[in-house]
């Protein structure tokens, strides 16, 4: 029997791997997914039927319960608010591992060190994700929160929490494991309290992957084969986002975490002499646009905020079909608030996805681009990252938009990007500014299209 | 089956995601996230082992509240992650 469940493991772990394999394009997507639930289905029905569960009926009846509250929150959650959405799961799944290590060592179990491991890396997923979840949602200021000793603090915590881990490892004592699971609860929170809006697709990645390690450890607890494949593959996979994340960032995890950019940079760049940018109407941008032969679109989070992306498919419909104007849109890795971001709101808006290109595959269709729409991104186009040596974004990859004939910026205000960097592009000669909001600017233009 | 087994599946495992994760095209990097979510809530097994004694210990409790936040983590991640796919869409033939 015992043979015959390992059987069906190693079956749902490839149904699993079978539906992240199924991303690998849109069009095998969702028939991955429905895979996936299917080996999810598979995998907790054989484990309620195993020799190992003597008790089926409150267990499943709090499945189906929970599941119905999943899916309840799942459906009526708004496209505006998935980042948090994802952020309160992930905190669910973290806290599920706190409990189950709670419950493995209360109920005698002699896996300490796996345990522990559990419950640490758990507890920070848990913690991290509902602070995450709270500056998405705005409950807490996005902005980067510093406080004094942040370092010393968070440090001596990781340094309590090692020494707790020993102890416990050698005393067995449960008091000690409960004082453990508190203290990486509170460090998740210091560690996520001072990250900045603009850094969350980094650290949503991080807190992903740590919801897969801690399954991780649960499995080798537990001596459950299934929870070590699947634990893994989740923590690869949150680690090469937040990798593919930190690169198109230019920066190192460490520095991510540790709170970013530095205020000496900050202040350093506001220096700057005062240059005139130039502004524009709608009636400008429409007409301009009218003549182009090509036009790439830029969005970033100023987008997702105005929720600009329905009327921007207007208007790339109107100059595809009425002026037959090439439109394209670009994305860059960290443009949003998670990785993927732009390119679900983009497909929301009804957006094809053949339209939708990286920033690996366009950057060099910029130099034939007659029109570059940038509408609410900043730091993303900043060519500093290319030139400036000193400036703290150096070295990040960046769209070159700079080389397209002429660019247009949506933007409220000409204050500078998340970085604190002034981006010279906006006083460049081919840069016209359109002040406001990016969803009532690009309405006036699609309205300026349809009369002309 | 011992801790060097379950190791050996541990690093096997890691190798397998590795790839397969980087084979996911960047515009899904969302729904991956939501689905590596979901699929992460499969230690709902090592709750429904915790809840399965036959007598209610704390232990036993303590199972039964992480099914119900694994169930929520894995029912809500496939849901969410299916809305996020059907609206990737191909271009309209005209």
């Amino acid at each position: 029997m015992s043979g015959f469940i390992s059987f069906i493991n190693i079956i749902t772990g490839i149904m699993f791997i079978l539906a992240i394999r199924g991303l690998s394009s849109p069009q095998t997507a969702r028939q991955g997914n429905l895979i996936g639930i299917f080996g999810m289905i598979i995998a907790i029905i054989t484990t309620l039927f195993s020799q190992q569960v003597n008790d089926k009926v409150y267990p499943l009846i709090i499945t189906l319960f929970g599941g119905g509250v999943g899916i309840y929150i799942a459906l009526k959650t708004k496209m505006t608010s998935l980042p948090q959405t994802i952020a309160i799961f992930n905190g669910l799944g973290g806290l599920s591992a706190v409990f189950i290590a709670l419950a493995s060592i209360i109920s005698g179990s002699t896996s300490y060190l796996d345990n522990s491991i559990g419950i640490i890396i758990g507890g920070i997923a848990f913690s991290g994700s509902m602070i995450a979840f709270a500056k998405l949602q705005g409950i807490i200021s996005s902005q980067i929160t510093k406080f004094n000793h942040q370092h010393l603090l968070n440090l001596i915590l990781t340094f309590c929490i090692l020494s707790l881990l020993f102890i416990f490892i050698i005393s067995h004592n449960p008091i000690i494991f409960y004082i453990l699971g508190i203290s990486t609860i509170i460090l998740g929170i210091l560690l996520v309290l001072p990250i900045g809006g603009a850094d969350m697709p980094v650290i949503i990645s991080i807190l992903n992957s740590y919801s897969g390690w801690a399954a991780v450890g649960i499995g080798f607890s537990l001596n459950n084969v299934l929870l070590i494949i699947v634990g893994s593959i989740v923590g690869a996979s949150g680690s090469i986002l937040s990798y593919i994340m930190v690169k198109s960032m230019n920066r190192s995890l460490l520095n991510v975490i540790t709170g970013g950019l530095s205020d000496f940079d900050r202040l350093q760049s506001n220096e700057a002499e005062t240059k005139i940018a130039k502004p524009a109407n709608a009636r400008d941008a429409a007409f301009i646009m009218e003549n182009a032969n090509k036009i790439i679109i830029v969005p970033g989070y100023g987008m997702a905020v105005a929720q600009a992306q329905y009327v921007l498919k207007e208007m790339a419909e109107i100059l595809q079909n009425k002026y037959h104007v090439e439109v394209k849109y670009a994305i860059h890795p960290v443009a949003g608030r998670m990785p993927g971001h732009m390119n679900v709101l983009l497909a929301e808006a009804n957006v094809p996805y053949e339209d939708v290109f990286t920033l690996d595959d366009i950057n060099r269709e910029f130099i034939t681009t007659d029109v570059a729409y940038v509408i609410g991104a900043n730091d993303i186009t900043n060519p500093l990252a290319k030139t400036d040596i000193s400036s703290p974004i150096y070295g990040m990859p960046v769209l070159d938009v700079e080389k397209s004939k002429t660019i247009f910026f949506v933007k409220r205000s000409l204050a500078n990007g998340y970085s604190g960097i002034e981006n010279p592009l906006f006083f460049a000669e081919n840069t016209l500014m359109l002040y406001g909001d990016a969803k009532q600017i690009t309405e006036q233009i699609v309205t300026n299209l349809e009369n002309d | 089956m011992d801790f060097w087994s379950l190791l050996t599946i541990f690093c096997l495992a890691c190798f397998v995601g590795y790839f397969v994760v980087w084979g996911v095209t960047p515009s899904l990097h969302s729904p991956l996230m939501s689905v590596t979510n979901a699929i992460s809530g499969i230690i709902i097994i090592g709750a429904i082992i915790s809840a399965g004694t036959p007598y209610f210990t704390t232990g036993k409790i303590l199972g039964l509240c992480a099914i119900f936040f694994a169930a929520i983590n894995i029912f809500g991640g496939f849901i969410l992650s299916y809305r996020m796919l059907i609206m990737f869409k191909k271009k309209e033939k005209k």
